[in-house]
């Protein structure tokens, strides 16, 4: 079961570049929260600081809380191994692994920390791709197929698969249709619809409708600020700021 | 907006097309700058490959008429006596080869991880220069370092002290094209698996240097390839032995060591078993290449890059 996300007093910078201002954000347990904003504006950054990517790239630094249910994510015994496995990420740009097999693609989360029952590998691969809608297209050439062989949406349904094998508590998606055509985008978002109700999910989009169709929050950012989060439908019908209803409505970004 | 008129006849790309003479002329430019790019690179294509075909047709023929089964199976003899052959030379290149792959392989592939995933900084700059005026160090001189390093202090020539003079040849030739090919990894694959909460060291070894792995095993054929043939550091190291030796802290045959002790003979009968030899130690290289591939590739999967 999904948990939580709290976010407090967060503070990104890229070297002397200041990417996020003091965001304090309730992320809710099982429901899917859209984050949206202009390009640029901190999304990507902010998901990455809640599994700890942000901290890989050179010279980025941060500060503020972090709390996944009940890890702290930054605290003095937590290492960001230990938080990466309980939030999964979806990246923008399908990434297999080029080298590896459909089937090893989907079980690297668990063949590289170590796990090698070969029959409950098996069941977890089975299970990861039935939830991706992938099994289908791909049970026939498990093995012999590389995950660099697939088409692009069966690629990202493939990724997803790989991050929902570890069985995480919180999956960050990071424009995860952006990429695709829109057959493959409204399988994502099924998929989507289906996970939210045993997964926490983030969800980083430049596509309204999208926020609109899959999220039940959503967290307007602006210039690396938090301006406004509140239920979807607020935000889309009636929302407290000027500055997310000019968004919204298409006078600029 | 001014709006040129799309149509089949002009064309959508703007008005020059509107001069039915220029078009063609520029048509006519630019079939044959193509024709001409398409062929200067055939040319140089061949250019490459020609050299090495004609090292290996004069090798064949002056090599071929010396080579039978007592060639690959016997000791030496000396001057005067018929047959003979250079058994434990090979050998002993492959004992020589052995121990310089053992050192060289995985000391130039940790330090090509460690500049490609650690190497920012003062200390792997430094490291990158060193291993650059390394590779340009005449081999005979690291031939020397080794005599003095291992020689010297042991008292005796070894098969040991050419395996480190040949080791400490490949690794500089093995780390930076082992940087090279691992920054060309995508950080994005790197980071599908750091966010799977595998830890770095698991990362680097089972995802990054796999999805590398194409190009650090031609790395290690180059550099393997390339001391394979080397003569001057083992001189004074490996020092050659007309008898059969399997151990490695004795002075040890070499085919290079055997090749140039028969070229400089005066015999022509030994002559004739140098231009032998150089066809086999040939062929042994291009076959230890091929082998290394072929096994290497049958870890790779339908439409992997």
């Amino acid at each position: 079961m999904g948990v939580g996300v709290q976010v407090e007093g967060l503070s990104a910078w890229f070297g002397a570049t200041q990417a996020l201002y003091d965001i304090a954000m309730q992320i809710p347990a099982n429901h899917a929260t859209a984050i949206i904003g202009p390009s640029g504006c901190g999304k990507s950054t902010f998901i990455r600081c809640i599994n700890r990517l942000h901290e890989t790239v050179r010279d980025a630094r941060l500060e503020g809380c972090v709390r996944i249910g009940s890890l702290e994510a930054y605290g003095n015994g937590t290492s960001a191994v230990e938080v990466r496995r309980r939030v999964g990420m979806v990246f923008q740009k399908p990434n297999p692994f080029p080298t590896m097999s459909i089937y090893d693609n989907v079980a690297s989360g668990l063949k590289l920390n170590g796990f090698r029952n070969r029959r409950v590998l098996d069941e977890v691969v089975e299970r990861s791709l039935h939830m991706a809608a992938l099994w289908d297209e791909v049970k026939d050439v498990l093995k012999k197929q590389s995950g660099a062989s697939l088409s692009g949406g069966q690629q990202q349904r493939l990724c997803i698969a790989r991050a929902l094998a570890v069985q995480p508590e919180v999956m960050l998606m990071d424009e995860p249709a952006s990429a695709l055509d829109p057959i493959s985008t409204s399988k994502i978002e099924e998929l989507i619809f289906e996970l939210k109700e045993q997964y926490t999910i983030v969800i980083v989009t430049h596509n309204m409708q999208q926020a609109a169709r899959v999220a039940e929050y959503t967290g307007f950012f602006l210039l690396g600020k938090l301006i406004e989060f509140d239920k979807t439908e607020k935000i889309f019908t009636n929302p407290s700021d000027k500055r997310t209803e000019d968004y919204i409505t298409g006078r600029f970004g | 907006m001014p709006s040129y008129p799309i149509t089949p006849k002009t064309g959508a790309m703007g008005t020059r097309e509107h001069n039915p003479s220029r078009k063609r002329f520029l048509n006519w430019k630019r079939v044959l700058a193509d024709r001409f790019a398409t062929l200067f690179a055939i040319l140089m294509a061949v250019l490459v490959v020609a050299p090495l075909l004609a090292v290996f047709g004069y090798l064949v023929a002056r090599g071929i008429g010396s080579l039978n089964l007592a060639f690959f199976t016997h000791l030496p003899v000396p001057v005067g006596e018929k047959g003979g052959g250079v058994a434990n030379a090979i050998v002993g290149s492959a004992m020589i080869l052995g121990i310089a792959s053992l050192i060289g392989v995985p000391w130039g592939i940790g330090a090509g991880i460690y500049l490609a995933e650690y190497g920012h900084g003062r200390f792997p700059s430094l490291l990158r220069f060193t291993a650059d005026v390394l590779n340009g160090v005449p081999s005979i001189v690291i031939g020397i370092v080794a005599y003095a390093l291992v020689v010297l202090t042991q008292g005796h020539f070894s098969a040991l002290s050419g395996g480190i003079a040949l080791g400490i040849m490949m690794i500089p030739t093995i780390t930076r094209a082992t940087e090279e090919v691992l920054l060309l990894v995508p950080l994005s694959v790197r980071e599908a698996a750091w966010g799977l909460g595998v830890a770095r060291w698991r990362v680097t070894l089972s995802v990054t240097l796999r999805t590398a792995s194409a190009g650090v095993i031609t790395a290690v054929m180059l550099a393997f390839a390339r001391i394979a043939g080397e003569t001057a550091p083992l001189l004074f190291t490996a020092f050659g032995n007309q008898f059969w030796n399997l151990n490695p802290n004795q002075p040890t045959a070499a085919l290079p060591l055997q090749i140039f002790t028969y070229a400089i003979s005066p015999f022509d009968e030994w002559h004739r078993l140098a231009w032998a030899g150089a066809l086999v130690l040939i062929v042994l290289i291009v076959g230890a290449v091929a082998l290394v591939r072929v096994v290497a590739r049958r870890g790779v999967f339908q439409g992997a890059s």
